[in-house]
């Protein structure tokens, strides 16, 4: 079941087309991985998802409702969580407060809204630090934050944008627990990383793309091997040996 | 001990006109308190919603203007003001905010120090409705202060309430977000044009009231007074930083302490210069004298210069610092 698709997605910055024609669909319950080079649009994707960006033109539907004109909140109502590249911790507050702030998403009463966010937060393994002011977090723990608070809003269709990078090893595992975890629970995820043992290891579908465009999309494998990509990442000679 | 000082405080308020017959002193808590009602207002949006205002006098001065217009215009008793003065106030924030939350930080400040200005201009040109610069006169309902006290002391109460109230609720984790960060905000799914505008109608709806009850006690309003940019605007921005910007008693504290201040200058620190310069008969005390009634704003630039490097979280946010400052001395002087 196509949860997510995304069709002749179209961002011009200016003259600068950073996303062209891009179109891809996202089956329910897999994990969908982003990636391309530097300044090739992943994060522009992501941003004109959650509407931070209006696109120029193209659509977006999620659950086969059309969401290309919702607003940011509204995008996030209506399941879509996601979190940042640079991370935006609600820094003078405690990380429960991070998280109670995002469960009110879908709860009313306080009461409520605490006990989805210890909840939250001991699946996201951040319980042990849920009193520590937020700014005073490692950059390791910030990111996990954002997830922790994405995931207490309990969208459907979650955004990691550059989760692991930044990471040293050890977290990185625990990283690719946590993601791997998420999808376990039902949630669909989208995910753009620079780290290629964590997106080859745990996408399901991988989506290349470089200037704005797509250059291949396949299984993790595939995308490897494919000629297009590996001259992105690598340079063209390498392309042809 | 913390946790009852509210109470204490409480207690000693309501007390405090029976056995203080004195009307000044009488009169100094009632700004004290009408300035707690602006200062939690001004709290509201800027110190929890993290949207600076400088433009509280608009909304001040729009409920002291609807309590005398009610008065003077249609007959009817100013104290009416104090049902429609939180209203009217709303009325002239829901505009503004609908346009001008689209500007952030800064900009947002800028745009509220151009309403209190609008607001001014208007009240001074619009002879026909408000009398401009003559002002408005109503007779005050009542000789004695004490029932003013308490009606400020009540609306002081609620606005304390109503700040804690809200602060508790999802409203408050929603403001506090919007301040931390406003493009996480929205992509937890707050609508934070939303929220903004709510924050601010609060903050207008007390700011509001407290005008009203400004024109029924004081009995004289014209723009220059209630519209003014340092004695309004700048003043409630300085009872919320002096108190401690985003603290429930922050405002109480602040107004305590500004009002202080005030009079402290108005008076010319109590008439110290005045006696002063006729002891000394030294000309340029006679000069100082003279002007230094008009010096509060110095005294408050000051203020804020000593505050913002001493106490960035103001009185009641870095309350437990100052306990630590002054502990260890008074151990001290007990040891020796």
């Amino acid at each position: 079941m196509i949860l997510f698709r995304v069709e002749n997605l179209i961002k011009y910055f200016g003259g600068l087309a950073a996303v062209n024609n891009v179109s891809f669909e996202v089956q329910k319950g897999e994990i969908f991985g982003l990636i391309g080079p530097n300044g090739s649009g992943k994060t522009t994707i992501f941003n004109l998802i959650s509407s931070y960006h209006p696109v120029s033109s193209g659509k977006i539907y999620f659950n086969d409702q059309d969401i290309t004109a919702y607003k940011t909140h509204k995008v996030c109502k209506s399941g879509i969580g996601r979190t940042f590249q640079v991370v935006k911790p609600l820094g003078r507050l405690s990380v429960l407060d991070n998280v109670i702030a995002a469960a009110f998403a879908k709860v009313r009463t306080k009461h409520e809204a605490r006990d989805l966010a210890l909840e939250t937060l001991e699946f996201c393994e951040l319980a042990h630090r849920k009193d520590v002011i937020a700014k005073s977090l490692s950059i390791g723990e910030r990111k996990r934050l954002e997830i922790t608070r994405a995931m207490a809003t309990k969208p459907k269709l979650l955004l990691l944008d550059e989760t692991a990078a930044g990471l040293n090893p050890s977290e990185l595992d625990a990283a690719i627990d946590l993601i791997l975890k998420i999808r376990d629970r039902g949630v669909t995820i989208i995910i753009v990383e620079h780290i290629m043992k964590v997106i080859m290891t745990i996408s399901d579908r991988i989506h290349a793309i470089n200037f704005g465009q797509t250059i291949a999309q396949g299984t993790p494998k595939e995308v490897a091997d494919n000629p297009a990509v590996i001259e992105a990442y690598l340079g063209e000679e390498y392309a042809h040996r | 001990m913390k946790k009852y000082a509210p109470f204490v405080l409480l207690a000693i308020l309501i007390a405090f006109p029976l056995v203080v017959q004195n009307s000044y002193y009488q009169h100094l808590l009632i700004l004290v308190l009408m300035w707690v009602v602006i200062g939690s207002g001004w709290n509201m949006i800027a110190g929890y919603t993290g949207q600076v205002s400088f433009g509280d006098a608009a909304f001040f001065g729009t409920g002291a203007y609807t309590a005398g217009l009610i008065a003077s215009k249609l007959g009817l008793s100013a104290w009416w003001g104090m049902a429609f003065g939180g209203f009217t106030a709303m009325a002239v924030a829901f505009p503004f905010g609908w346009i001008c939350f689209r500007l952030r930080g800064a900009y947002f400040a800028l745009a509220s120090l151009a309403l209190n200005e609008i607001c001014r201009h208007i009240a001074t040109i619009w002879e026909d409705l408000t009398e401009g610069m003559a002002g408005i006169l109503i007779m005050p309902t009542f000789l004695s202060k004490i029932p003013y006290y308490y009606i400020a002391l009540a609306l002081a109460v609620l606005s304390v309430v109503m700040v804690q109230i809200v602060m508790n609720s999802k409203w408050g984790y929603y403001f506090l977000s919007i301040r931390e960060d406003q493009d996480a905000a929205e992509s937890l799914g707050i609508d934070t044009h939303h929220y903004k505008m709510i924050s601010l109608n609060i903050a207008a709806f007390l700011t509001g009231m407290a005008g009203s009850l400004f024109m029924n006690y004081m009995g004289f309003i014209d723009p220059e007074v209630v519209f003014s940019l340092h004695d309004i605007s700048i003043m409630a921005i300085l009872v919320g930083i002096v108190g401690g910007v985003g603290t429930v008693y922050g405002p109480v504290v602040g107004a305590f302490v500004m009002v202080a201040v005030h009079e402290f200058f108005r008076t010319g620190f109590f008439g110290f210069f005045k006696g002063l310069a006729g002891l000394t008969g030294s000309e340029f005390l006679i000069v100082v004298a003279k002007y230094i009634g008009q010096a509060h704003v110095l005294g408050f630039g000051i203020l804020v210069v000593v505050v913002i490097l001493v106490l960035p979280n103001g009185i009641v946010g870095d309350w437990n610092k100052i306990i630590r400052k002054l502990v260890p001395m008074k151990n001290k002087g007990v040891a020796t």
